[in-house]
């Protein structure tokens, strides 16, 4: 586990890529932003997660490569000043009862609560343009369903765990369903291809 | 110009892969077996990482729209060129309208044909790689479908034959401890390096699936996401792990044992269903 006293760890993951592991999960943008500012040499890719970013090399690591990232240090307002995303939502997914139920209120409270949200971009993964959205306090944090649905639509609004999320694509999915929305999540003619990027601010609003 | 007449159980177009869309969910994907794709690129001249034609368990049957030269690589495949025997590992001269046919590999599962100039079709965020699990890329091949070649790269092809170690059907693959070698109980790594595995049905590009003894957890409680690599070895609740190759999700949320060295990936991505595969530690 990380050492309070070492803000960044960095441990071999196999023999071209390094895990690099914050102490503080808010300085995985920080430190992504110093690596792609300031790339290794070789550095095919950065993979930013929960906790941690995931350096891949296009060559073997080295003593040096993991004593270089233990050092590193996140840099301080590379954040891209994209503007703040908007997604309409209509919120009538199938689980907003249970997840209203789970948090202790009407389903209308749990709208209002949703809408006030200002969330944010952790990191990306499971489909192409997922984000993994975080700023949901403790009382709306919700299980996943026992049993995953088989097929989620696009534009679904989920939660699960301190997560929420919007299915980018069709595809079986576990998290609960509280809306939908008509946004176009992922296009790959778009520049950036994913509406939400690491980083970039969210907000939900209802729309009927 | 390249008619697919059939595409065996399953044919995509690879290259290099997709690198630097990690953050937004993108996997490199890409040749599974890179060493031996590279090596039919360069039988014909290609940059090693031009796209060429992933074939699954043979089957696939090409015809030649115009005069070509290509090469066959990778698992050994029965191989004729309008009927007659011709020689994998090498550079071929395909007339104008001549069939290209591989049988089923005896050994091995991925076949790869590059055709000098390359596979041209659209490139998507960067790469022609059909990934099967997000669907980027060209879909997978299909009867029918024509497929536009590059024009020749400046390079010359300089190598008549090329000798190659046919796949393993039982290979050994070299381990180094993965990052989370802690979440599982102690005999787990002593248990992966000791059982003889066998890849299970549901394998695919993505990853292996793995039947042996179950792998127990040292502790409780989910793992946040992390980033995942070819290679990893992860090990999901039920106990029965996972390697993953080409295809692999960006990230994962259980704990990665292991991880094949790369030098072995091409060997792993080379096991079909039924058959074994042992792991050792690296160092």
């Amino acid at each position: 586990m990380t050492d309070p006293q070492e803000p960044v760890r960095a441990v071999p993951y196999g023999d071209r890529a390094v895990l690099v592991e914050a102490a503080d999960p808010a300085a995985v943008p920080g430190l992504r932003a110093a690596l792609a500012a300031a790339p290794l040499t070789g550095q095919l890719d950065l993979v930013p997660a929960a906790r941690t970013l995931l350096v891949v090399l296009d060559r073997p690591v080295t003593d040096l490569d993991v004593a270089a990232l233990r050092r590193l240090t996140p840099a301080a307002g590379e954040r891209p000043a994209a503007a703040d995303v908007e997604l309409p939502v209509v919120f009538d997914g199938p689980d907003l009862a249970e997840v209203a139920r789970l948090t202790g209120g009407s389903a209308a409270d749990l709208v209002s609560r949703l809408t006030a949200l200002r969330l944010t971009v952790a990191f990306s993964g499971f489909a192409p343009g997922f984000g993994y959205l975080t700023g949901l306090p403790a009382d709306l944090h919700v299980p996943r369903r026992p049993t995953p649905r088989t097929r989620v639509p696009a534009g679904a609004v989920a939660l699960a765990g301190p997560y929420a999320g919007v299915y980018p694509r069709p595809s079986p999915g576990g998290w609960q369903l509280v809306g939908r929305t008509d946004a176009l999540l992922f296009d790959v003619d778009r520049d950036p291809p994913a509406l939400l990027v690491p980083g970039a601010a969210v907000r939900f609003r209802e729309v009927r | 110009m390249l008619t697919v007449l059939a595409p065996g159980p399953l044919a995509t177009v690879q290259d290099a892969g997709r690198c630097g869309w990690a953050s937004i969910g993108v996997t490199r994907s890409g040749f599974a077996d890179r060493p031996a794709a590279g090596l039919a690129n360069r039988l014909v001249g290609n940059d090693p990482g031009a796209a060429a034609i992933e074939a699954t368990a043979g089957g696939l049957r090409v015809r030649a729209e115009r005069a070509l030269l290509v090469a066959v690589t990778g698992a050994p495949a029965p191989l004729t060129v309008d009927g007659r025997p011709a020689p994998l590992n090498g550079p071929l001269g395909l007339a104008p309208g001549a069939v290209l046919d591989l049988g089923i590999p005896p050994v091995g599962l991925r076949t790869y044909l590059a055709v000098r100039g390359g596979v041209d079709v659209p490139p998507v965020l960067g790469s022609r790689s059909t990934d099967t699990l997000s669907g980027l890329g060209p879909g997978p091949l299909r009867p029918g479908d024509l497929l536009a070649v590059g024009p020749p790269p400046p390079g010359q092809p300089t190598v008549d034959v090329a000798p190659v170690a046919p796949p393993s059907s039982a290979p050994l693959l070299r381990v180094l401890p993965g990052p989370r070698r802690d979440w599982l109980a102690g005999e787990a790594w002593t248990a992966l390096t000791a059982a003889a595995w066998t890849v299970t049905a549901d394998s695919d590009r993505v990853g292996l699936r793995l039947a042996g003894p179950r792998l127990h957890r040292a502790r409780d409680g989910e793992l946040p996401s992390e980033g995942l690599v070819p290679g990893a070895v992860q090990v999901p609740p039920d106990g029965a792990p996972v390697l993953f190759l080409a295809d692999h999700p960006v990230t994962g949320g259980y704990p990665v044992l292991a991880v094949v060295v790369t030098a072995d990936l091409a060997g792993a991505a080379q096991l079909r269903p039924g058959d074994a595969v042992r792991f050792r530690a690296a160092r």
